[in-house]
């Protein structure tokens, strides 16, 4: 019985940590949402030479529970670069024997996820291939410029900016049919690591607005004593902390193939992406003026809320998938 | 990630099962006295093998098992599937022994274990006072010794004594020392309870609950109890009712009552109807995403407790998360029963006598939710202790001054 992180997965965690503290400061972050591109090659070769992309391969002795730590690390620090997409095409190309993921898996070459059914794609100017996964007409792996139509919109979420994307029919070539188990399996990875991403997030706005409370005096006290304030925090990491489980389990039933794997995988997103939404309104709210700034840079997560919360179906969505998958 | 127990483990359970289908169920015909016997020789030979008491020293009638919460958890689930008994339950197993084991004096051992272990003493907790809730160490329930100094005469009223009715002893805070600050004025005494100076009666609750099983209040004029019955120092009653049992207490079922309660949650949804309304197909997965977080957390706190690792501040929250899912559950509940709210449901409070019941016995949850805010550390205590031991957020001033 082993139901919580190993060292070395803690150890994994802290390198990514530490490699976008360094790649992907604040700073950073602050010139990258002022300018036009969605792409960061620095903080994205940084995370590459980690050997990330590989993690998905079916030899690396990981699976889409390191993988979701990866991205969750990803979520807390706000990290640029189609992360989710690229792992998941490892994995596809890998799965397939269609095509060779070494390119992906080493970096070189960049892939994001295309959401079956909706235009927008993170990070579509950067990718040199799209991942386009539908669980209703299967997964295909579309180079760039083969009858892959981009227009740039202004995205709301300044890390992970979208565009509009148009594919010109059959473009690309389909790995796996609707039907095939893999298919579905590639939808309910990309939930589970999408909640990961929300995870990390809301656990790092959680953590800015407990380390201002500490901070941040008024009436002479630090206004983290105040018991108002307190509540309001402890709320946030009720709401956070608990939820963590609820990621490791989905990510380990889709490893270990469990029989209800699907409806971890839509759980763990619908909860999450709420607990997301919930954690970063919380925690402008706590912060007070500071929160509601630009350059403090809680709005960077909080534009992330909302990206991941419409991201690959709305949690109304996978909480009805979630109560068709019980046979309620 | 690995739910499985290992290899030692399922030994161990084939072990458990060997025994279990030896030694139980009693014969179909076993009734009464006949049957509270066997039990007891069940208990008895269970306890022999190793498998109940295993924090409890054998020489007070305990198994006296090295701490392996892996093998706590097999047993758990073998007796649970052969519907044995474990444990008597209660204060008695889950205070009173621990507390004597780490600081009653050899007679308190000698006195007390034994017999609560093989369920002859039944304890109630002397805790809480009409005036001392959340800020317990106000306890104003008053011991004085008597001339001689061989004993304590108390006077006071506690209140909210499960098993009230049934106790046969309590332990109880009481203020022995006025003028000391209040937290070093209070001794912890042990109480015979059938004597004189003591009157009791069952508090009807909001539920309507009430009858002999219900929390009580106890009236206490000029009641009596050695001064050897005294555990840890005089004062240091405070510090000794701090005093809990951590032996194998993480349990990976933890969470399994809050699923079954869902479980039956989504029933009363089929019963009255209402399943395929997307509102509350909706309703029902938002509560269950809590639901799975508290039961997949049960996982995690095992997993650290059987490796021996600190899991943070999540095990602080437990508590107060399961209560918050409750009162959820209850709205739901609440909009899913309908017009059967009107009525009051058979055996109100859900342990009294009971006919048949309909979706109206929700009643008892939604309103029994209410109790699991308050009971146990309240809601409010528990943000407390999440933001300050948790978060490590500055203690509140109006309680900084304490310790």
């Amino acid at each position: 019985m082993h139901f919580h992180l190993t060292e070395e997965q803690k150890a994994i965690q802290e390198a990514v940590r530490g490699t976008l503290a360094d790649s992907w400061p604040i700073e950073r972050i602050h010139a990258f949402a002022d300018g036009d591109a969605d792409f960061d090659r620095a903080s994205w070769d940084a995370l590459m030479a980690l050997g990330l992309g590989g993690i998905l391969l079916p030899d690396s002795g990981m699976g889409l529970l390191d993988a979701a730590l990866a991205c969750e690390v990803a979520g807390e620090a706000a990290a640029a670069g189609p992360l989710i997409g690229q792992l998941l095409a490892v994995a596809a190309a890998a799965a397939s024997g269609k095509a060779n993921p070494d390119a992906l898996a080493s970096g070189e070459a960049v892939a994001t996820l295309v959401h079956g059914g909706s235009a927008f794609v993170p990070c579509a100017r950067a990718a040199d291939i799209f991942l386009v996964v539908d669980r209703a007409a299967g997964v295909r792996l579309v180079p760039a410029g083969d009858g892959v139509t981009i227009e740039a919109v202004r995205a709301s979420d300044r890390t992970r900016p979208v565009s509009k994307v148009a594919f010109a029919d059959g473009a690309g070539e389909m790995l796996f049919a609707a039907a095939d188990p893999v298919t579905a399996r590639l939808a309910d990875a990309a939930l589970v690591l999408c909640a990961a991403d929300a995870l990390g997030g809301a656990q790092k706005v959680t953590d800015m607005s407990v380390a201002y409370a500490k901070e941040r005096e008024q009436f002479g006290q630090p206004v983290g004593r105040f018991q108002a304030l307190k509540h309001q925090l402890a709320h946030m990491a009720l709401d956070v902390e608990p939820a963590r489980a609820l990621v490791w389990y989905a990510a380990y039933a889709w490893d270990a193939e469990l029989p209800d794997a699907p409806r971890a995988a839509a759980m763990a997103k619908a909860h999450l992406c709420d607990v997301y939404v919930r954690a970063t309104r919380a925690a402008v709210a706590a912060h007070g003026g500071i929160g509601y700034t630009w350059e403090y840079g809680l709005n960077y997560w909080f534009r992330r809320a909302l990206f991941d919360r419409a991201w690959l179906g709305s949690p109304s969505e996978h909480r009805a998938r979630a109560a068709d998958l019980a046979s309620w | 990630m690995d739910l499985s127990y290992g290899e030692a483990a399922e030994a161990f359970r084939a072990e458990v099962r060997a025994f279990l289908s030896s030694h139980w169920p009693p014969a179909a015909d076993l009734r009464g006295a006949d049957l509270k016997a066997f039990i007891r020789a069940f208990r008895a030979a269970a306890t022999e093998a190793g498998y109940l008491y295993r924090a409890v020293p054998k020489r007070y009638g305990g198994s006296e098992q090295p701490v392996d919460v892996i093998k706590a958890q097999v047993i758990r689930e073998e007796f649970a599937r052969a519907r044995a008994p474990m444990e008597v339950g209660g204060n008695g197993m889950n205070m009173t022994v621990p507390t004597l084991l780490e600081k009653g004096t050899d007679e308190q051992k000698e006195l007390f274990i034994r017999r609560t272990v093989e369920g002859d003493y039944i304890w109630g907790q002397g805790y809480s006072e009409p005036g001392s809730g959340s800020d317990l160490a106000s306890v104003r329930t008053k011991g004085e010794l008597s001339a001689d100094g061989s004993k304590w005469i108390i006077n006071g009223q506690k209140i909210w004594t499960s098993q009230g009715m049934q106790s046969t002893h309590m332990f109880m805070l009481v203020r022995t020392e006025p003028d000391a600050p209040k937290h070093d004025g209070i001794t912890y005494l042990l109480i015979d309870l059938n004597q004189p100076g003591v009157t009791r009666r069952p508090i009807r609750q909001m539920t309507g609950e009430q009858g002999d099983h219900t929390f009580c209040e106890f009236f206490f004029d000029n009641a009596e109890t050695p001064v050897s019955w005294q555990v840890g120092e005089r004062g240091q009653g405070w510090y000794v009712s701090r005093t809990t049992l951590k032996h194998e207490r993480a349990s990976i079922g933890s969470a399994d009552g809050l699923g079954r309660q869902f479980a039956k949650l989504v029933e009363l949804a089929k019963e009255v109807d209402r399943i395929g309304d997307p509102v509350i197909r909706d309703k029902l997965a938002q509560i269950e995403g809590f639901v799975l977080s508290h039961r997949y957390t049960s996982f995690r706190l095992f997993s650290c407790a059987a490796a021996g690792e600190d899991p943070g501040p999540v095990s602080l929250m437990m508590k107060l998360l399961l209560t918050e899912i409750g009162h959820e559950m209850a709205l739901l509940a609440q909009e899913l029963i309908g017009e059967h709210a009107f009525t009051e449901p058979a055996g109100a409070g859900g342990r009294g006598n009971r006919g048949p019941r309909g979706p109206e016995k929700w009643l008892d949850q939604i309103m029994g939710s209410l109790g699991n805010s308050i009971a146990g550390g309240a809601s409010n205590i528990q943000r407390n202790i999440i933001g300050e031991r948790g978060l490590g957020l500055p203690r509140d001033l109006a309680m900084s001054g304490e310790r």
